[in-house]
């Protein structure tokens, strides 16, 4: 099966039913996604597949053949979130980071509180208690 | 010790600095590889030749253990029982009645058996292991137990005088359930036999615990044993303790097979396995003054245990030395014990004790205000201790004593006593929470830990070295913030060494709100001797001139802080933070759903090192305290977590947390760095009983929590 | 994760004809769309079916197309589409309102309305919008098409009347006339389960209109309430009908939530609906 993951084209082998979430993470490397939960809740595992966010722990990567896959390694590490996450204490035991942040990158340019708040109501977090992460995405798309 | 503003300006290569770290907002040390996707958590890092682990646990809540059949060809499979331990059976922490592997019996459902391992995943999880019991009668009433862990009194002054002296005497019982600490990264090691020993790597909070429990596990000298402590997606007290058991599998399994091991728990086998929260049952029995004055308290406490003693003799203690609350009262007995049920051990959860205890004493509070048809934020103000005034254990609270101040300013933030008359008969209450924490450890403890901290002068600047585990609230940050500006460098010079047992000395565990005022406090040390030693040079003039040097300081404590723990009497903590929290609720009449609609909370802290991480633990914890006032229940049936996954076991989402307006006070403590308290256990303890408070001014009167909307449809008024 | 994949297969129709005949000769299969549930099963190692057939890239089964007096949705029409569509804000706002309501955004780009009823599950957040509106259900199979009635879908606990060899193809609505709408009580603000679900269509502006209500979580499968809208266009007062939806509704006691409270708020949702329906 051939994959587009940031933007490079790999082939995989993987059987088909094998989670999205799995290949990223085995067989091409990608540890910035990580597995909270297996069931669709925590949105740790959030990655986007043509800019929607989507849970990789419920894709097979059967049905992302020929979709861009973009992970938090495709941000480069210099998007504006992630430099806000670190500026505004959105991150702090950081593992719900990685998913917070590609469900904030889903959001748009300008989102208003309330649209962060529902764009991120899949995405639990058990240290920050979100004020932080609200800031780290507002303060992020003022740039 | 005060910092000296003028020796701030201290050397950075040939420049001087002047702008310091401590009470900045500086970039945490390691969130550029947080927000990259960079961090290697346990799971992250790629070891070769692995096997994967796998757990057999009981199914049954009390039982002996008949006959295990193994219904599959084990060629390629490391299956490891109790016989396997080279060392002592027990995972070693205070007690010693906890296996490692169960041998004849099991005590709780989930108690690990056997261990199967496999380099194939798919076969390993194919492999069927069945297990006969001879069932006993299990016991789920914790006060119906046979077997007490532990059992503390307290006692001040003599309890009937102060029932004689009373007008009113107000009774209550308040009943707290379960709590998972739902980490995001649920509990995970990988073990690596290396030379007749073995390396452990892994999620965990504490290197040191885990280094002397598997010691004791596998038989080996300190030196053949290195525990290194991998990037930590969350802990809050669920990852103190409880590795110890998880390194133990992993390295039992590595040492029999010769591989690597790694086992990483999925979430489900995480929340049915692993410690809780105590639940507790308590009892207040409450003299007072018809104008609000305490004059008697007698408490009641029992903490269900679970099957093993884990750490229920210190939670009971912290939860005791605080049952009574933040409030001056002359006559005082409180007595608790912790027994067993053949339930999962619980363990450390944030708080500790103190936030079952304080929920019932705030919940009473407001009982005793109602009774008394005074305002709750005066019956609070009258009682609150003041410098001078004597807790339950004796101890004189001194200057850093911010109770009436905390009280008084979330009054003020939230024009308290006026909402409280506009909000009558709606669908909305406020109520508040008075509250304090003791941060270190109990008693002797600091001086049993005699922690120590080191300070290396290398090549590259300065690095610390401590077993104080980063999880997320900052601890590499804060730690380099207190050296940095002792020392007078930049904080970008100051580097934080991984927690390697090998490299570190035991700097205590992460637990305990210790973290920055006890070993933060050892760093100031190191740092102070560093700088006399460095002169006018910087770092590294004096590296290159001389080379390097480690510094290391050990705890010592106090002048002036006596405990004695016989008679529990005396200094239970070195300082304590005060708090305060007003919760406004709205209840919905046709659902009965409570939402918390407002949070407002003052935290007297000491002194803010870095005031957004400082904030960071405050709205964190009490999220964590909102989700255990409403929302957070543990289902058990038959001993068994029933709602052990993420769908059914419930914890905030940004849409249930409400805006919070958080303000932090500063009150020093002589003997912090730079005056600071401790921070991050606190904050849990306050939003459960300002929850039930405003319910119960919204017409719901409910004693126990989590209040679903299923309780608070059959407590309205 | 518990769940192993090696053992399992998956079939990839080209076309939805090449599904259906897939299902007749080389099953039993089970289809696959947007997967939020299937893999849940998958992850906690109780998915038994071994094999699959993904739907995922067959684009007849999407769509969302007004056509005179019927409403037609493709199943594979996911909860973002319902939300972002403007077709359904004007005929079915109430499905929008469920779809609003499920899971994350996450669980809404992948999940479907044709997996949501495939799925049977009684506390399914779309299953009482689409009774109460009156849905037919399109099934294909090689065999041809057949409709049945939302209202006789389902016919016991997670049982549908679909056969084996049938996939759910889109879904029909006639126009909506009146007030709609709907109420999901879950165990949270977002991403939670219904304890109960409630939709409902009211046009108090016809003489003699009947209500048409259905309810979630109250039953071992997703309610029609016709005795309590029978009573209700009878004129019966409020404590009247409650006491039929007693009688009409079974809720249990289960791991999020008891009877008594299922109960209570069905009646207290009823007393809503009602009070909604009167309002401009």
């Amino acid at each position: 099966m051939r994959l587009t993951v940031n933007r490079e084209t790999m082939t995989v082998k993987a059987h088909p039913l094998t989670r999205l979430l799995d290949v990223l993470r085995e067989e091409c490397g990608l540890t910035g996604t990580k597995e909270g939960c297996g069931e669709g809740e925590c949105g740790a595992c959030t990655v986007l597949v043509d800019g929607e966010a989507v849970n990789s722990c419920l894709v097979p990567v059967a049905q992302v053949q020929g979709r861009r896959i973009t992970t938090i390694e495709g941000l480069g590490g210099t998007h504006p979130l992630q430099r806000s996450f670190v500026v505004h204490g959105g991150a702090q035991c950081g593992i719900c980071t990685p998913g917070m942040i590609m469900a904030a990158a889903a959001l748009g340019p300008r989102p208003s509180l309330e649209e962060i708040r529902i764009g991120l109501a899949g995405n639990l977090c058990r240290c920050t208690g979100y004020s932080a992460i609200y800031r780290s995405v507002q303060r992020a798309s003022r740039r | 010790m005060h910092y000296n503003r003028r020796q701030s300006e201290g050397c950075q290569g040939d420049r001087v600095v002047t702008r310091r770290a401590v009470g900045r907002n500086v970039l945490r040390k390691e969130g550029h590889e947080k927000v990259a996707g960079l961090a290697r958590y346990i799971d992250d890092i790629r070891f070769d030749d692995v096997l994967y682990v796998r757990t057999i646990r009981s199914t049954v809540p009390a039982a002996e253990i008949a006959n295990i059949r193994y219904n599959f060809d084990q060629a390629g499979f490391t299956v490891v029982d109790h016989r396997d331990i080279p060392g002592q059976n027990i995972v070693a922490l205070i007690d010693e009645d906890q296996p490692c592997l169960a041998a004849t019996r099991v005590r709780h459902v989930a108690e690990p058996i056997v261990l199967l391992a496999h380099a194939d995943r798919t076969q390993l999880a194919a492999a069927e292991v069945a297990i006969d019991y001879r069932e006993a009668t299990p016991n789920f009433d914790p006060e119906r137990s046979d077997l007490s862990f532990k059992s503390i009194t307290i006692e001040k002054g003599r309890l009937d005088q102060g029932m004689a002296q009373a007008d009113v005497i107000v009774e209550g019982e308040y009943r707290a359930g379960h709590q998972e600490q739902l980490y995001i990264e649920p509990n995970g090691v990988v073990a690596v036999p290396k030379n007749g020993g073995v390396t452990l790597y892994g999620s965990l909070q504490c290197p040191y615990y885990v280094h002397r429990a598997l010691t004791v596990l596998l038989g080996l000298p300190a030196e053949k044993v290195r525990v290194v402590q991998a990037e930590t997606g969350g802990g809050f007290g669920g990852k103190e303790e409880y590795p110890s058991m998880i390194a133990g599998h992993a390295a039992l399994v590595a040492m029999k097979a010769g591989r690597p091991a790694k086992l990483i728990y999925d979430r489900v086998e995480d929340m049915l396995a692993t410690t809780k929260r105590h639940p507790a049952i308590v009892r207040h029995r409450t003299g007072v003054k018809k104008d609000g004055r305490l004059t008697a308290m007698e408490i009641d406490v029992v903490l269900d245990g679970g099957a093993y003693a884990t750490l229920s003799a210190v939670v009971l203690s912290r939860g005791m030395i605080h049952a009574s609350g933040p409030y001056r009262c002359d006559h005082i007995r409180a007595r608790g014990r912790a027994t067993m049920t053949n339930t999962p051990p619980n363990g450390a959860f944030r708080g500790f004790g103190a936030p079952q205890t304080q929920f019932a004493v705030e919940a009473h509070m407001d009982v005793i205000a109602e009774r008394l048809g005074i305002d709750p934020l005066r019956l609070r103000e009258r009682n609150a201790l003041r410098p001078g005034d004597t807790t339950a254990t004796g101890q004189k609270v001194g200057k850093d004593c911010s109770a009436l101040q905390v009280l008084r300013e979330a009054g003020r933030r939230t024009a308290f006593s006026k909402k409280r008359q506009a909000l009558k008969g709606s669908n909305r209450g406020i109520g508040l929470s008075l509250f304090f924490h003791g941060s270190g450890f109990t008693g002797g403890g600091e001086v049993t830990l005699r922690s120590k901290a080191s300070l290396a002068l290398t090549e590259r600047g300065v690095q610390i070295r401590v077993a104080s585990t980063e999880i997320g609230q900052g601890t590499r940050t804060m730690h380099a913030q207190i050296v940095a500006d002792t020392l007078g460098i930049s904080y970008d010079q100051v580097e934080v060494s991984v927690a390697d047992t090998a490299t570190v000395p035991d700097s205590g565990p992460t637990v305990a709100s210790r973290t920055c005022m006890i070993v933060g406090r050892l760093l100031q040390r190191c740092a102070e001797d560093m700088r006399k030693r460095l002169g006018r040079m910087t770092p590294a003039a004096y590296w290159r001139k001389h080379g390097g040097f480690v510094v290391t300081k050990q705890y010592e404590k106090p002048p002036g802080l006596e405990w004695d723990d016989d008679a529990y009497r005396g200094d239970a903590y070195g300082s304590y933070g005060w708090a305060c929290d007003v919760v406004e609720v709205e209840v919905d009449p046709i659902t009965y759903q409570a939402t918390p609609v407002a949070f407002t909370t003052v935290h007297e802290i000491g002194r803010a090192i870095h005031p957004m991480l400082a904030a960071g633990q405050i709205e964190g914890g009490s999220s964590q305290g909102l989700g255990y006032a409403l929302l957070e229940e543990v289902v058990m049936r038959g001993g068994r977590m029933a709602n052990a996954q993420l769908t059914n076991y419930i914890i905030p989402t940004t849409l249930d947390t409400p805006p919070m307006t958080i303000k932090i006070l500063e009150n020093p403590y002589t003997h912090g760095p730079f005056g600071a308290k401790g921070v991050g256990e606190m904050p849990i303890d306050g939003p459960a009983p300002a929850v039930v408070n405003a319910l119960r001014h919204a017409g719901v009167v409910v004693s126990e929590i989590p209040t679903t909307p299923e309780k608070i449809m059959k407590a309205r008024r | 994760m518990q769940g192993t994949v090696s053992g399992r297969d998956l079939l990839e129709p080209r076309s939805l004809a090449d599904a259906v005949k897939m299902l007749r000769d080389e099953g039993p299969l089970v289809p696959m769309a947007g997967c939020t549930d299937l893999y849940v099963a998958l992850n906690f190692g109780t998915l038994r079916p071994t094999r699959f057939l993904n739907l995922w890239n067959l684009d007849t089964l999407r769509g969302i197309e007004a056509r005179g007096q019927t409403l037609r949705i493709g199943a594979l029409t996911t909860y973002t589409d319902l939300i972002t569509s403007g077709v359904i804000r004007r005929r079915l706002p109430m499905l929008a309102a469920a779809a609003r309501e499920v899971g994350g955004v996450q669980i809404q780009n992948r999940g479907t309305l044709g997996g949501n009823v495939a799925n049977a599950s009684p506390a399914g957040d779309t299953l009482p919008v689409l009774l109460a509106a009156d849905t037919s259900v399109v099934l294909r199979s090689a065999a041809g098409t057949r409709r049945v009635p939302m209202t006789s879908f389902y016919t016991g606990y997670r049982q549908t009347a679909a056969r084996p060899d049938e996939l759910i193809v889109n879904f029909e609505i006639p126009t909506v006339r009146g007030r709609q709408w709907f109420r999901k009580v879950g165990t949270r603000a977002a991403q939670a389960i219904a304890k109960i679900v409630v939709a409902g269509v009211w046009d108090k502006a016809r003489v003699r209109a009947r209500p048409r209500l259905a309810m979630g979580s109250v039953a071992p499968i997703p309610l029609r309430l016709s005795q309590t809208e029978q009573a209700l266009s009878s004129g019966a007062s409020l404590a009247e009908a409650q006491t039929i939806l007693q009688r009409e509704i079974a809720p249990i006691d289960d791991l999020r939530s008891t009877e008594e409270y299922r109960r209570q708020v069905a009646a207290n949702l009823l007393g809503q609906f009602c009070a909604e329906a009167l309002r401009r």
